[in-house]
């Protein structure tokens, strides 16, 4: 087992034996949320705060099942109504929560690299739960796993994501988790919302739905926010839904048993035809919904191991 | 005062010559050169070898006088400029205020003689409030001293204003200085499109948006007939325009920024900071093409584009992050990298830190002449030292270089024929 990180703050930096640790903690985890008593001591004792600096509803809540069911006392602060309106910095937020001695600290922000600007100046662990268009780490580790158990492996499949990939940060860290695990990976969607630079990043392009679908194993769906749809980035929903949206026609150029998945939340009819988001056997999405819990007791169950071994060495003035 | 500087390789940016030879300094002028006897009751200085070259004149410096003279006064400026063997300094009118009235002006030129140990020359804006919708007084101002106009960043969006102001520029002979940008194609971006900023989850803006607005501000000198200066030319695309247009003989330079030279996009890493600067950071194939442009002559003038940020505008994410960075001292340091690479001989970096720029705005300095001013940068380009950011004299330490091991060492400066760096 291998699990090196002192911060979760993207994909880039994990090893592919790292990311395979993550999922293999991460089944143990599925397990006991299965059972009636959900409790586990691997946090007792510890510090989560959970720090949303954009709103949200199921990632938070996620974490913070996980840090509960973990036995750390979890604290949520929404930040998007508090002391940032008042003109203080991030730094100084930062030093601030710093003070009151958190272990975990699980971060959401909307500028890129802003997570990984606060995890230099805080001395505890460090989870990024989104920055900008940058990463979404957990997700990926939950969408991997979510495929690993419907597929029985994470390697040597054929993964399209479909949808905005240019402001994805779902996208960015999925494309950078499904390369490392050596996956080949299909990128569809309208040329004004790809990123720049596509071309190097190591995987097929498609405007095409039904070509880009052609033979795939796992369909990812990203969600549309709403203020690009309207003459921004693409002419209306309508034409969007009927270029991109997923419905069963256009799924049936898929492989016959690839499944479908989306981070959640929907925009039925807008990426999603809404049959097919609920039809249980083309589609996992309620099973992402439950791997993320899984996922994220995982990722903190390793950092709180590193951090302790870390405070360890500390105390006993070892040199690191 | 005479001072006789012996044993120095001279750097001749004219004559595109390094040799060994002395230079001769009597009252604040370059007297002799080449192989000169120390006359009687002079100073001698014996340069150990070390070259000796016309002092940088930099063409677009941020001063925080008046408005934030926290990040930056005359003072902090001077005594950095100095250390970087800068002897003219042309200032920036993206003050707070602006520099856009005869007063403001004056109160600058003022404030900076009193301050500064080396030039100072201001630049005024073209536009009131550097808003983009009425021409400043721009005789009054050249009266008063302005040498060239500048709206800095802000491009004049309005094509009449600029069309008129360009007119009226032209009618009295003055320089107007652009920022080569499409401001809607670029608005909100961070960095350069691409694969970095992609993965990185930054906004970015495509290379065309300096061509574009190439074009269109190469359209409005065609229209005018004005005296023009691009700021900064950093992407391979506006260059094959750029050498049209002074095929056709029309009265415009270019320059570029001595970070746009030895930096590219990559180098922003995990989103440093320092690194922001505008327009942001380019691939590695655009700064190599920059760097052949400044070697044929093409790109003019390389400037600093000394732009002073305190840490609380940096200390951000990327996004939110101020743009710009310090580069007074490190100018030199920063150049000697193209020379150390075989990329600029010595007379090539001085022919656009320093001869071009004074050429283009009607400056005697520049050059190693007799008759010149004698203003002059001692150095030995092959000094290492590792920069650290806490020990460069200008008030902001926003620089790029922090850390780097970097070659060249200013040893001397002179203004006027004083010492103003070195020595004793």
């Amino acid at each position: 087992m291998t699990f090196r990180a002192r911060h979760l703050l993207g994909i880039e930096h994990l090893a592919p034996e790292e990311i395979r640790t993550v999922l293999d903690l991460s089944e143990k985890y599925v397990e006991l949320n299965q059972r009636t008593v959900k409790h586990e001591d691997a946090l007792r004792g510890m510090t989560q705060i959970n720090m949303f600096f954009e709103s949200s509803t199921r990632t938070q809540a996620s974490f913070e099942l996980a840090g509960k069911r973990l036995g750390a006392d979890v604290m949520n602060m929404a930040m998007q109504h508090s002391s940032v309106k008042k003109g203080e910095t991030l730094i100084d937020t930062a030093l601030t929560l710093n003070a009151m001695h958190p272990d975990l600290l699980v971060v959401r922000h909307p500028a890129s690299g802003a997570v990984d600007l606060l995890a230099q100046k805080v001395n505890c662990a460090v989870l990024n739960a989104g920055d900008g268009r940058h990463e979404h780490p957990t997700q990926a580790l939950l969408d991997a796993l979510t495929i690993r158990r419907a597929k029985g492996r994470i390697q040597r499949l054929t993964v399209a994501i479909c949808g905005d990939i240019a402001h994805s940060r779902v996208a960015r860290s999925n494309l950078i988790l499904l390369g490392k695990m050596e996956n080949r990976i299909r990128l569809i969607g309208p040329t004004t919302l790809m990123p720049s630079g596509i071309a190097e990043f190591g995987c097929e392009v498609y405007e095409d739905m039904r070509e880009g679908l052609k033979d795939a194993d796992v369909v990812m769906m990203l969600r549309l926010q709403k203020e690009r749809m309207d003459g921004g980035f693409i002419p209306s929903e309508r034409e969007y839904y009927h270029r991109y949206g997923l419905d069963a026609e256009k799924l049936a150029h898929a492989k016959e048993d690839a499944i479908v998945m989306h981070p959640g939340p929907m925009n039925r009819g807008v990426e999603i035809d809404g049959e097919l988001a609920d039809d249980i056997n083309r589609s996992v999405i309620q099973d992402q919904v439950e791997m993320g819990v899984a996922v994220r007791m995982a990722c903190m169950d390793l950092l709180a191991r590193n951090l302790r071994a870390e405070r360890g060495r500390q105390a006993v003035g070892v040199m690191v | 005062m005479t001072t006789l500087l012996t044993n120095t390789r001279l750097i001749d940016p004219e004559a595109g010559t390094d040799n060994l030879g002395a230079l001769l300094i009597e009252d604040g002028l370059i007297s002799g050169l080449g192989d000169v006897k120390a006359p009687k009751g002079a100073t001698v200085i014996d340069c150990g070898g070390k070259c000796l070259a016309p002092g940088i004149v930099d063409l677009g410096v941020k001063i925080g006088e008046p408005g934030e003279r926290h990040k930056e006064s005359f003072r902090s400026a001077g005594l950095a400029a100095a250390a970087g063997g800068v002897t003219t300094i042309i200032a920036r009118p993206d003050t707070n205020p602006a520099i856009d009235t005869p007063e403001t002006l004056e109160f600058v030129t003022r404030r900076a003689a009193e301050a500064s140990p080396v030039r100072i020359r201001h630049m005024a804006a073209l536009t009131k409030g550097r808003e983009g919708r009425e021409m400043t007084e721009i005789g009054f101002l050249l009266d008063a001293g302005a040498i060239a106009f500048t709206d800095c960043d802000h491009v004049v969006t309005d094509t009449k204003v600029l069309s008129r102001a360009l007119t009226y520029a032209k009618s009295l002979n003055a320089l107007v200085m652009g920022h080569p940008q499409e401001p809607m194609l670029s608005a909100g971006a961070a960095s350069t499109s691409g694969k970095f900023a992609s993965l990185r989850g930054l906004p970015g803006v495509s290379p065309m948006a300096e061509r574009i607005g190439f074009d269109r501000d190469m359209g409005m000198v065609e229209m005018t007939g004005a005296k023009y200066h691009f700021d900064q030319i950093t992407t391979a695309r506006a260059l094959p325009p750029l050498e049209r247009a002074k095929a056709n003989g029309f009265d415009v330079t270019a320059g570029t920024s001595i970070h746009h030279l030895t930096l590219n996009e990559f180098d922003v890493g995990d989103y440093r900071t320092f690194f922001k600067v505008k327009p942001p950071l380019r691939s590695e194939d655009d700064r190599i093409a920059v760097v052949e442009a400044v070697a044929s002559g093409l790109i003019d003038i390389i400037s600093s584009m000394h732009t002073p940020q305190d840490e609380e505008s940096k200390r951000l994410p990327f996004e939110d992050a101020a743009s710009g960075a310090v580069a007074l001292e490190t100018f030199l340091p920063a150049a000697m990298r193209l020379y150390h690479a075989g990329q600029l001989t010595l007379p090539q970096l001085f022919r656009a830190m320093a001869l071009n720029p004074a050429r283009r705005l009607g400056l005697p300095q520049g050059r190693l002449a007799v008759g010149a001013p004698a203003d002059l940068v001692l150095f030995d380009p092959d000094v290492p030292f590792v920069l650290d950011r806490f020990a460069l004299r200008s008030k902001s330490k926003n620089t790029p270089f922090d850390g780097q091991r970097m070659e060249g060492r200013v040893l001397g400066t002179w203004v006027a024929g004083m010492r103003v760096f070195g020595g004793e």
